[in-house]
């Protein structure tokens, strides 16, 4: 091995998703070599972190000595494309073949994937290296991945902190370099909350953008499937490959598909002369806002102003409303969605079962965790006849409200910029007594849900050692948009996604 | 309005959920305080607006009707707690001396 490919094995947890394909696809480093030294690096740090629920090395080296035989055979960079190489990890309520699908939760702890999610299947037919499934709160239900069935995942900044959830697994993942890119799932902030806490790039793309066949499905209406990782950029790449209509999902849109790394690419030759920002003001007011992620929202206007964008405020009337509404129209969905969960078909099965009643009644309580069935007695509360006006019927009328709220806000501005969260990663345990405060955690991500449309959590810097960020939003389908604002501010932010203390103990170690 | 205790044990049942009066109690309290946090929204005069089932319009075409493939049936008895036989197998459905009111719950 030569001295410039060993150095470009020891930074390959922080190189770009380009720049691994460009050493791959030119043969100066094989997949296979990639492969090892990722699967290395995740035996030498997860059992720190926590973010892998299954490691697959099997598959892993498979998907690599078949690239590195494409390779060998001619293909061409072009061919094989900017993912060729890359290794990548799954939310694990995702199928994927060969491997378990838990959800994390003692329900789904021995299910074995059936099929291929489409957009996992889409992220390996673009030649990356799968390297596992990872940590998530019991059935997304949570926002601190303290829920899970198989143990918390710890936030590689600071272990006394959580990852955030429910994808806090995906996104410690990508915090901790132990993959490049990896796929989450978001219903009211589940990728873009635990990317706030990590320091990592978190994208919710337009609802319909991305197939949700053959994810597990918590909230059918507010749920999407996106990448975490360390640059806007590669999750430009990986949105490219993963979007499009799929005939396995009716709700996916038939909407064109650019490649939107090349958006970014764009972005960063230009200016961002002619963009119109907002930001919005009326929700920096919110109680509970940190002054210091506050500042972060204005910091970031500034950087936008000074590349070239207009900085207007707009307002979003009815946001105090949004919370509420999501949690009614989240929990209902996912009530109705869980009922499937019954012990007949697949799942856990309580033993000894005297009766069909006894086996559901005993498959689900031991099953769940208890806000797993928080929420499914609330969204079954809300949807019972005498309750259904009252709180669900209202809950659909807030939503019109904040649609329109939003679509007012885009006749002014191309993007929109808030906190991503209200807080930096809190302690676990902070909200073990209360469990309706860890809610509020979702307040600026879960109205994006609400409106179907895109947003990206992107880090901006590190306070009290703490990942900090803010969140851009777009209209539907306008990805692009945000892709070439959240890219103009990456460049002006420079966040140091290498410095987490984790990658520093390992450099001296490999030293 | 708040939840009593009755209704939460209801509310057990209903979605087949096996709860220790521990349990109900904490949760009573806990499914309160949500309440008590949508109650604001709950309060707004909203009769004039339409509600919104779904986010984006457009998305329920469908695709063309035309039979495709589907998992082949040891694929689908692959996670089964039991099977036999090509089947599912469960419990009998009622236990002997059980009442109909008890086996059917109040949903």
């Amino acid at each position: 091995m030569s001295d410039s490919t060993e150095r470009d094995l020891q930074q390959l947890p922080f190189l770009s998703a380009a720049h691994i394909s460009t050493l791959v696809t030119s043969g100066e480093v094989s997949a296979r070599e990639v492969a090892t030294t990722m699967l290395q690096r995740i035996k030498d740090l997860d059992g720190d972190i926590h973010a892998f629920n299954e490691v697959t090395p099997e598959l892993a080296l498979a998907a690599a000595d078949a690239l590195d035989k494409r390779i060998a055979d001619g293909a061409t960079a072009d061919e094989l494309g900017q993912l060729a190489g890359v290794p990548v990890a799954f939310k694990d309520n995702m199928n994927q073949l060969g491997t378990h699908m838990t959800c994390s939760s003692r329900m789904l702890a021995n299910f074995q994937s059936p099929y291929d999610a489409t957009a996992v299947r889409r992220l390996l037919d673009a030649n990356t290296i799968p390297l596992g499934k990872l940590n998530m709160d019991d059935l997304a239900c949570g926002s601190s991945t303290e829920s899970s069935a198989t143990g918390p995942t710890y936030n590689p900044w600071n272990r006394k902190h959580v990852p955030g959830g429910s994808s806090g697994g995906s996104a410690a993942a990508v915090a901790a370099g132990m993959a490049t890119i990896t796929l989450g799932s978001d219903t009211g902030g589940s990728i873009r909350q635990p990317a706030a806490f990590t320091g990592t790039v978190g994208l919710k793309p337009s609802y319909g953008r991305v197939s949700r066949y053959g994810c597990a499905a918590l909230a059918s209406s507010l749920d999407q499937i996106g990448p975490l990782s360390h640059s806007v950029r590669d999750s430009a790449l990986a949105l490219s490959a993963i979007a499009g209509i799929d005939p396995l999902d009716a709700s996916s849109l038939d909407v064109s598909v650019p490649d939107f790394a090349v958006a970014c690419d764009h972005a960063l030759q230009g200016t961002a002369k002619g963009m119109r920002v907002a930001i919005v003001s009326d929700v920096l007011q919110q109680d509970g806002l940190d002054p210091r992620l506050k500042a972060e929202v204005l910091t970031a206007a500034e950087l936008l102003a000074q590349q070239g964008a207009d900085i207007i405020e707009v307002t979003l009337p009815s946001a105090q409303y949004g919370p509420p509404a999501y949690y009614i129209l989240g929990s209902a969905e996912a009530s109705s969605n869980l009922a499937r969960l019954d012990g007949v078909r697949y799942g856990h099965r309580a033993e000894d079962a005297t009766d069909i009643l006894d086996l559901y009644l005993r498959s689900r309580k031991e099953g769940f965790s208890p806000e797993t069935i928080r929420r499914i007695m609330f969204g079954t509360h809300v949807l019972s006849s005498g309750n259904y006006d009252d709180y669900y019927l209202q809950a659909q009328k807030v939503r019109t409200l904040i649609k329109g709220d939003y679509a007012a806000a885009f006749k002014q501005a191309d993007v929109l910029l808030t906190p991503s969260t209200p807080t930096l990663a809190f302690k676990f345990g902070e909200f073990a007594d209360d469990p309706l405060a860890m809610y509020l955690s979702d307040y600026y991500t879960s109205l994006v849900n609400i409106a179907g449309i895109a947003a990206l959590s992107l880090p901006t810097r590190l306070i009290d050692g703490l990942p900090a960020s803010v969140q851009l939003i777009a209209d539907h389908a306008c990805e692009t948009n945000l892709l070439r604002a959240a890219t103009l501010l990456e460049s002006s932010l420079n966040f140091d996604y290498r410095s987490v203390p984790l990658t520093k103990a390992a450099a001296v170690a490999d030293a | 309005m708040a939840l009593t205790t009755a209704e939460v044990k209801d509310l057990g049942l209903t979605t087949r959920l096996q709860l220790s009066d521990k349990e109900i109690a904490g949760l009573q309290v806990e499914l309160n305080n949500i309440l008590e946090y949508v109650e604001h929204m709950k309060q707004l005069d909203l009769i004039d607006v339409e509600p919104t089932a779904h986010p984006v319009d457009g998305t329920d075409g469908g695709r063309a009707d035309v039979p495709i493939g589907s998992l082949a049936r040891d694929m689908l008895l692959m996670n089964a707690p039991e099977s036999r036989d090509g089947a599912f197998v469960v419990p009998q459905i009622k236990a002997p001396g059980m009442s109909d009111a008890s086996a059917g719950g109040s949903a």
